[in-house]
């Protein structure tokens, strides 16, 4: 099995268990979610008549540009995980500036979504679609804001010069929960705008 | 082990307590004073569960009601449930006891993220305190809160919720860290088959930990928003359903049974080879038996609704997957008593404890069969038998594990004796008072009497009065335990660094451990329970 340890600051053991950890709280993540996808299930299967009225009334133009802008988003963190790792600080900020700033755009663009919503008397309480909708984007978005405090401690961390070449933990390991906050995007949409 | 042939550690007396100031405990990020804090939470929040049991048995002692209210009795025994399960019996073994050990028995300096340890103190605290905001109305629905009542009661659901939601995510933490400490800091020779078997159970726990507790959480969330946003999931009026509300509560709630005996069975496969002087019997068996009863775990939490309306072909998966996750449990017990069989066995206190659990689990398991059955089940459901057989199962077994813990690793954490002829007194007690309690329950419960009433038929009442002199019995056996902790905190002689010859590495740290716990990481060159042989 794994190898073991003789020291507990051992960067390499340190970067591994860091590792270890996220994907681990990332399973967690998923289980999270996984309940609501249940339950999406659940409904979509007892009520198909009410999700096939019921999605139409969701902007699919606004979903697909939000989608288009994580996925950006995701591409951006990516470039900056591949700049520390050559040392390029100045890069890493840049990029996840970026990154911060996408994700600013996609929750603006919720804003206008769910203002649109309330606005036709579209509630949480409206119907279980609508229910659904909420609670799923609802959620997606506080991981999003998350992120953003994330990525812009990373930045902070970076400009402080805590970040180098040969440590860039912090950087990689919200870079990897950033990719999971996309993921889950990618999952709502289809099932929320799309699926008639 | 490793131990042999090398001096073992002296204590200076204070080891990892000597730095003093509140200071000191609140912002430490030493494994070792963050368990003893949960320690002391859980086992102040069992006292107070065990205040309210009481005030139960008081009420049970009559047929009519006399003392309290029937909203007041729905609020005792919701408040028992929820402090005994949410912050006493999941976090005591894991987040306590485990916090304090699993990094000494890896041979670690402390768990992989010690500033993640304390943060999830903190918010186990932070959570506990919404949960007392809760208290301006206080819960009535029975700590399962089932919908529709939880959805619409007048009670401060959605406060507890949020405070439940905080205590689940402390649970994760801790469950992450502790799968990341076993993987990544084991000492150098600890290979899987060289660790403790209460590690093996501690690893099948966090698995458990880090995987449902979302669920419940999520559960949870849902619940309050059902409160705030008039979401309707649970909500038959608005074509959500109220069985889905079980299915996610249950999702959780079967599994952590496991997040709460595991551990206990790790703690009894610790003491049994130390007291009987002979290597643990089966060691792979109860190891992979943790995984096992972890796994199957998830699929067995239909058994909990065969009343609720499910299909019949999902009540049969259901009772077939409760039978088989009872294969892992057996397999368990047979090597303990396999370890027993011709050892040199002493009865000390934390070896009595262990022999409590044994002998009160397997109650408490022979009767689980009765309530996976299906047709016995719809007789059973909802009656004294189900708290019968879970209170053997639970305090029967992941209490007395505790205890066992407790008094085995005593000496370890405070560096103090017991006083043992006291420690067997509060035993003898403990042991009597339970079984008075709790055995009558499972007479009545087969008769028909059914759970969370306040009143009863009168035909009850002897069972009634005979268990409710049983809770006395055993809070005064408690209360004598206790005392005894707290007399050997005080004026305990000083304990040597292994006082029960027991091998495992926590052993060769000082008594108490210092806050680095080993001056030397130690080299593993076997597994720790070569008892019995000439070398030990």
């Amino acid at each position: 099995m794994s190898g073991t340890s003789t020291e507990h600051h051992d960067p390499a053991v340190a970067f591994e268990s860091a590792k270890l950890g996220l994907w681990t709280f990332l399973a967690t993540e998923v289980l999270l979610f996984g309940a609501l996808f249940t339950a999406y299930t659940v409904f979509r299967m007892k009520y198909p008549e009410l999700f096939r009225v019921e999605h139409a009334k969701l902007d699919r133009v606004l979903g697909a540009v939000n989608t288009v802008v994580l996925i950006t988003s995701s591409f951006t963190v990516v470039l900056g995980v591949d700049a520390i790792k050559r040392g390029k600080t100045r890069l890493l900020e840049v990029c996840y500036g970026a990154t911060i700033l996408l994700a600013a755009v996609f929750l603006c663009v919720k804003y206008v979504e769910y203002a649109a919503k309330f606005h036709h008397g579209l509630y949480p309480r409206t119907n279980l679609f609508f229910s659904l909708y909420f609670v799923m984007t609802g959620l997606h978005g506080i991981h999003v804001l998350l992120g953003m405090g994330l990525l812009s401690y990373v930045i902070v961390l970076s400009r402080r010069g805590r970040l180098s070449a040969s440590y860039y933990t912090p950087a990689e390991m919200s870079g990897l929960y950033w990719h999971f906050v996309d993921l889950v995007w990618i999952y709502l949409f289809p099932l929320l705008y799309l699926l008639g | 082990m490793a131990g042999i042939g090398h001096p073992v550690a002296e204590g200076n007396g204070r080891g990892y307590l000597a730095e003093r100031g509140w200071r000191s405990w609140a912002f430490t990020l030493d494994h070792k004073r963050i368990g003893a804090m949960y320690l002391w939470s859980t086992i102040f929040f069992f006292l107070v569960g065990g205040v309210f049991a009481l005030l139960l048995r008081l009420e049970l002692l009559s047929p009519q009601t006399r003392y309290f209210s029937n909203h007041a009795y729905n609020v005792f025994f919701t408040l028992h449930g929820a402090m005994m399960i949410f912050l006493f019996i999941i976090p005591a073994i894991p987040s306590g006891l485990g916090n304090f050990f699993i990094p000494l028995h890896v041979g670690a300096r402390d768990v992989a993220f010690p500033r993640l340890n304390l943060a999830s103190y903190w918010v186990f605290v932070a959570g506990f305190l919404v949960i007392i905001g809760s208290l301006v109305a206080p819960m009535d629905t029975g700590w399962t809160f089932y919908t529709p009542y939880s959805a619409k009661s007048a009670a401060a659901v959605t406060t507890l919720s949020l405070g439940l939601f905080l205590i689940g995510m402390s649970s994760i933490l801790t469950g992450l860290n502790f799968i990341v400490t076993i993987h990544k800091l084991r000492a150098p020779g600890m290979t899987w088959h060289r660790m403790p078997l209460f590690i093996w159970g501690m690893y099948a726990t966090s698995i458990i930990q880090v995987i449902a507790t979302p669920v419940v959480g999520v559960t949870f969330l849902l619940l309050a928003a059902e409160r705030l946003l008039g979401v309707g999931f649970y909500d038959p009026a608005k074509g959500g359903d109220p069985v889905l509300f079980q299915h996610f509560f249950w999702f959780y709630s079967h599994p952590v049974v496991y997040v709460m005996i595991l551990p206990a069975m790790g703690i009894i496969s610790e003491v049994i080879p130390v007291f009987s002087r002979k290597p643990i019997f089966g060691y792979k068996a109860i190891a992979y038996s943790s995984l096992a009863i972890a796994f199957i775990g998830f699929l067995v939490w239909g058994h909990h609704m065969f009343t609720s309306g499910m299909s019949p072909l999902a009540n049969a998966i259901f009772s077939f997957l409760t039978f088989f996750v009872a294969v892992p449990t057996a397999v368990k017990v047979f090597n303990w008593i396999a370890t027993l069989y011709k050892g040199s066995i002493t009865f000390e206190s934390p070896m009595l404890y262990a022999l409590t659990f044994i002998f009160l689990f397997a109650v408490g398991g022979l009767t689980g069969p009765f309530l996976g059955a299906l047709a016995t089940n719809v007789q059973l459901h909802d009656t004294y038998f189900v708290v019968a057989h879970f209170h053997y199962t639970m305090m029967g077994g992941t209490v007395m594990g505790f205890f066992a813990g407790l008094h085995y690793w005593f000496p370890k954490m405070t560096g103090k004796m017991l006083n043992e002829k006291i420690a067997r007194l509060a035993w003898a007690l403990v042991f009597i008072g339970f079984n008075v309690t709790f055995f009558t329950m499972f007479i009545v419960g087969t008769r028909g009497m059914p759970r969370r009433y306040a009143e009863y038929i009168p035909k009850f009442h002897t069972e009634n009065v005979i268990s409710t002199i049983g809770s006395a019995v055993l809070a005064v056996g408690i209360l004598v335990m206790c005392w005894n902790f707290l007399q050997g905190l005080r004026k305990g002689a000083p304990a040597p660094a292994d006082p029960w010859r027991a091998l495992s590495l926590e052993w060769r740290a000082a008594s108490p451990p210092e806050t680095e716990n080993f001056h030397e990481i130690p080299v593993v060159t076997e597994w720790p329970y070569s008892y019995g042989t000439p070398k030990s």
